[in-house]
């Protein structure tokens, strides 16, 4: 009877997970520009050699796939920064938005309102302020400040890059962070408020232990969707300046699908090894998410 | 009884839009302008002169003809005739026309000077037309020149003085740049060849990076390194990602844009009297003075299950008066003999439009033989994708010019290995 259930189910999975991933491990073992696996020929793991080939991986320009590896770079890079800034920015978020403040529900639908936006949206809105006519500028200017061409110096890029895929998502994390601070029992704050703690020791012996395994959730969830990076900084950047925000996600679909001669085989290869460290990610998670149920059953 | 009839009209809807009937004829298009509009207006009639054909006009963006069709059509789908501009990557999936045709001796003699540009290398046969030629060129911001004081350069003018020139104007006038290329491959494919590139080796497969194309590669980054050319439309982007640097022209904040024809009704529209613009031909370079000829081609699709009917959308657009109409209402350049031997209307209340197209028509002239080969060239293509992606990392300061040279070569090599699979 538990088959028949779960049938439906796994018949989704495989046809959309399953299958696919298949096709996908497939079509890296294959070469040339054709689209049909049958119209394929095979090259084994050539495609994944191509990608390793290297004289070192610490310098691109040794490589013989040198964008490949500027994107696993950037993408290092943004994930570090970014979820490090996310977590961060929706740590401060969720505790003030727990405090007693006027209008508390409007400021929480501010901070959750870019999270409905599609991420087109936010790339081109935030496009508009950045530009070198845009409305950024336009205040620096109108302030006595000389103009930044934020989207071209490929510092202030990044930072954009990075800036913007928090604007657009903290206000999804800030609402796991916020129902975390929700379930911690008052009691335990009212007991610390008799004994005259400082408002520091609550934090770090009260909130935060407690607070842990949203925490946790909220890094893993994070660094998955900062690994997957790409609409919101292919409109925001388009990869630029040069190959700056090149990032993994967009390299693959260059490959695959936007250059003149698309190599999907290439492309594949390189989508299955973003794949492996998605899939150590997600395995985290869930190892997470376990210790937490038993923690919780205890 | 309310709710089934909804169902039944989203799925008639639904069918309606994905399905071609018995009958329907699909056209995905793109537009540069007002060419749309056009073709909508000219298709409108043709159905009504033929109640039993009925021809749907999807308008897509110019990416999606460059980034989904291919992939549609390398598995056996898409629409019935497209509008594209990859015309000879993509040869394999034309439709032969010759036996749908009334008169296929008419299309031969009238438009068959760019078949070769649209069909596999030694095939005879009729896969569409060229709705419009075009040809690389600049534009001049008269009126930025002349606030200036600075004269607007002659026809023989080098790509060294034009820049100068917009330099002078760039300074006096305190823009952002002096001038901008489009972000194309393509594009400045044309000042390379006027420096003496030659992209096709002996063995018709592309040749390596030769001196002609690094001689202005050289330039191009210099003049993005020192300010003259706009740095935002190359640096801004990663990868073959095209931009165009039309809003920057229009605007004012350049002085020269160097472009093509198929800007002439978008400039005309959206600058209308705020300032006058001349079109200059292309600069010279130490072999020629050339613009690179291309266009977009309407060609049927050898997937269709109405190549019947696709054949009568098709003669109906190509006939004399339907080319002439389109070129006039659209200010393209037309590729049918007849229409070319005869007179042309523009449709413009535009100074400045009839002069840009006549500018241009002269300087098709100047287009030197190794430009004229490269739209029948099958790898074109990829070795514009990867001037631009190497040039502007180059740019950016990613890579010193040399090393993009070489990796240009590289790319270009795997490319064609790959394609050789």
């Amino acid at each position: 009877m538990a088959a028949f259930f779960l049938a439906p189910n796994m018949l989704i999975f495989g046809v959309f997970v399953l299958f696919p991933l298949a096709v996908n491990i497939a079509y890296s073992m294959t070469g040339g520009n054709a689209l049909f696996l049958t119209n394929r020929e095979f090259v084994g793991l050539d495609q994944y050699e191509r990608l390793f080939d290297c004289g070192n991986y610490l310098d691109r320009q040794t490589c013989r796939e040198d964008l490949f590896w500027t994107a696993v770079w950037n993408t290092s890079a943004f994930v570090v920064l970014q979820v490090s800034l996310m977590v961060g920015v929706a740590l401060v978020t969720a505790l003030v938005l727990n405090r007693d403040l006027k209008a508390r529900s409007f400021w929480r639908a501010v901070f959750f309102f870019p999270v409905l936006l599609s991420p087109v949206v936010v790339g081109l809105i935030w496009r508009w302020i950045l530009q070198r006519q845009g409305l950024l500028n336009f205040g620096l200017y109108e302030l006595g400040f000389e103009p930044v061409n934020w989207l071209v110096e490929r510092n202030w890029a990044f930072a954009a890059a990075v800036g913007v895929s928090v604007w657009a998502h903290v206000g999804f994390y800030a609402l796991i962070l916020l129902a975390g601070l929700q379930a911690i029992p008052k009691e335990l704050y009212e007991a610390a408020e008799m004994d005259g703690t400082k408002p520091g020791r609550v934090f770090w012996r009260i909130t935060l232990p407690l607070l842990m395994p949203n925490l946790l959730v909220v890094l893993v969830l994070t660094l998955i969707r900062a690994v997957q990076i790409f609409d919101e900084v292919y409109v925001l950047t388009g990869g630029g300046p040069g190959t700056s925000t090149l990032f993994l996600t967009q390299y693959i679909y260059e490959v695959g699908f936007a250059s003149h001669l698309r190599n999907p085989g290439l492309a594949s290869a390189a989508s299955i090894l973003m794949g492996l460290v998605l899939i150590v990610l997600t395995l985290f998670q869930l190892g997470i998410v376990r210790r937490n149920d038993r923690r919780g059953g205890k | 009884m309310q709710i089934r009839k909804i169902v039944l009209a989203l799925t008639a809807g639904l069918m309606s839009s994905t399905v071609a009937f018995a009958g329907d004829v699909r056209v995905m298009w793109y537009s540069d302008g007002v060419e749309g509009e056009v073709i909508q207006d000219l298709l409108n009639r043709f159905m009504e002169q033929n109640p039993d054909i009925n021809v749907i006009l999807d308008n897509v963006a110019y990416q999606v003809i460059q980034e989904q069709l291919p992939i549609e059509l390398e598995a056996g789908r898409g629409p019935d005739i497209a509008r594209v501009t990859n015309i000879k990557t993509l040869a394999d999936h034309w439709l032969d026309l010759t036996p749908y045709l009334a008169d296929p001796e008419y299309w031969r003699t009238n438009l068959g000077a760019q078949f070769d540009w649209m069909r596999p290398d030694g095939s005879e046969i009729i896969p569409g037309f060229m709705t419009q030629l075009t040809l690389t060129g600049g534009f001049a911001n008269k009126t930025l020149f002349e606030q200036a004081g600075v004269e607007i350069p002659g026809a023989e003018a080098t790509w060294d003085e034009w820049v100068e020139a917009a330099g002078k104007v760039q300074d006096s006038q305190q823009l952002n740049a002096a001038f901008a290329i489009d972000r194309s491959g393509h594009r400045i494919s044309a000042p390379n060849v006027s420096y003496g590139a030659n992209y096709i080796g002996p063995d018709r497969l592309p040749a390596p990076v030769d001196e002609g194309t690094k001689t202005f590669a050289r330039k191009l980054v210099e003049w993005t390194e020192s300010g003259r050319m706009n740095k935002d439309v190359w640096v801004s982007a990663a990868g073959t990602t095209y931009r165009a640097a039309a809003d920057d022209f229009i605007n004012a904040q350049i002085a020269y844009y160097y472009s093509g024809s198929w800007q002439v009704a978008n400039l005309s529209t959206k600058i209308g009297d705020a300032f006058d613009w001349v079109a200059t031909g292309s600069p010279c370079g130490t072999v020629a003075c050339s613009g690179l000829p291309g266009g977009a081609a309407l060609v049927g699709i050898k997937y269709t299950k109405n190549p019947e009917e696709v054949g009568k959308v098709m003669d109906y657009l190509a006939s004399e008066d339907v080319v002439r109409e389109f070129t006039e209402r659209t200010l393209f350049l037309p590729a049918h003999k007849g229409v070319i031997a005869g007179e042309i209307d523009f449709q413009s209340d535009d100074p400045n439009v009839k002069a840009a197209l006549n500018a241009f028509v002269k300087a098709t002239g100047q287009v030197h033989e190794n430009a004229n080969a490269l739209p029948a060239w099958k790898w074109g293509t990829p070795v514009y994708g990867a001037l631009v992606t190497r040039i502007s990392q180059a740019m950016a300061g990613e890579l010193s010019i040399d090393d993009a040279f070489t990796r240009i070569d590289e790319d270009i090599k795997a490319q064609v290995a790959e394609a050789s699979k």
